[in-house]
């Protein structure tokens, strides 16, 4: 499943990152401890975590991520979009909880 | 395949920029077509010594030494230095900042994943002359 095809079955809204949008998603992973998904977290996942600042790109971009979904109605700070933006890693919201989403995503893939 | 060098400046409390060091270090592997385990090890602890850097140490550098056979990651600070190292690598184990908790950083699992992600790791730390952490890895797939 591409990620454009999870924003539009789960009705999720793309903030930055747009670029990406056409990526391979392989599976996904909730944190947010940003160690433990650096440790833990599979190549070409969807990320669900309620972080929302900057820091959460590099994470993403070293961990070769499809995308990051930040849930529990977290908007993500200017410079999260600017990084996100820049490294074409695309970043979503979701209002409801991680385990609420990941369940559906679970489901699906 | 001859060996390259680069040095990176990391800087204290800097976190708009905290991460682009080990960015730079995993595009230069792949780059040089390192076999994405070796290339995904590398990018884990190479990110957890910069970040300690940005969150503990003073400014610093973080330094690859990249050869076909071996890669040796240095990141060295210029802080308060690391007063127990033994207590440090304790999985679990933080002196983070609150602020820095609430942003995800602190659990306590950075050194163990490095350790876990090298093949050799030293740390050498006197309290007021900083840290060294050294990383070493082999390359054992021998894509280059």
């Amino acid at each position: 499943m591409k990620v454009r095809e999870l924003v539009e079955k789960f009705d999720l809204t793309v903030v930055a990152g747009e670029a990406g949008l056409n990526r391979d998603v392989q599976g996904g992973f909730c944190g947010d401890l940003l160690s433990e998904v650096m440790g833990n977290a599979g190549i070409g996942c969807v990320w669900m975590t309620v972080q929302a600042h900057q820091n959460i790109v590099a994470v993403a971009v070293l961990r070769e991520m499809a995308a990051i979904i930040i849930t529990g109605g977290a908007t993500p700070a200017p410079e999260t979009v600017d990084k996100a933006d820049l490294e074409g890693i695309p970043v979503m919201i979701y209002p409801g909880t991680s385990f609420e989403l990941s369940g559906k995503i679970y489901a699906d893939l | 395949m001859p060996s390259i060098q680069k040095t990176f400046h990391v800087t204290k409390n800097d976190f708009i920029h905290a991460g682009e060091a080990s960015i730079h270090v995993k595009n230069l592997l792949k780059s040089l077509n390192y076999v994405p385990d070796l290339v995904r090890r590398v990018a884990i602890c190479g990110y957890e010594a910069e970040m300690n850097l940005v969150m503990h140490g003073g400014d610093g550098e973080l330094s690859v030494d990249v050869n076909a056979d071996r890669i040796i990651v240095d990141v060295i600070d210029h802080g308060q230095g690391i007063a127990d190292v033994e207590l440090a690598m304790q999985e679990g184990y933080s002196t983070a900042k609150d602020e820095y908790r609430e942003m995800g950083f602190g659990a306590g699992m950075g050194l163990p994943n490095i350790k876990k992600n090298s093949d050799e790791m030293v740390i050498t730390s006197e309290q007021g002359n900083g840290t060294h952490v050294k990383m070493v890895f082999f390359n054992k797939g021998l894509n280059v």
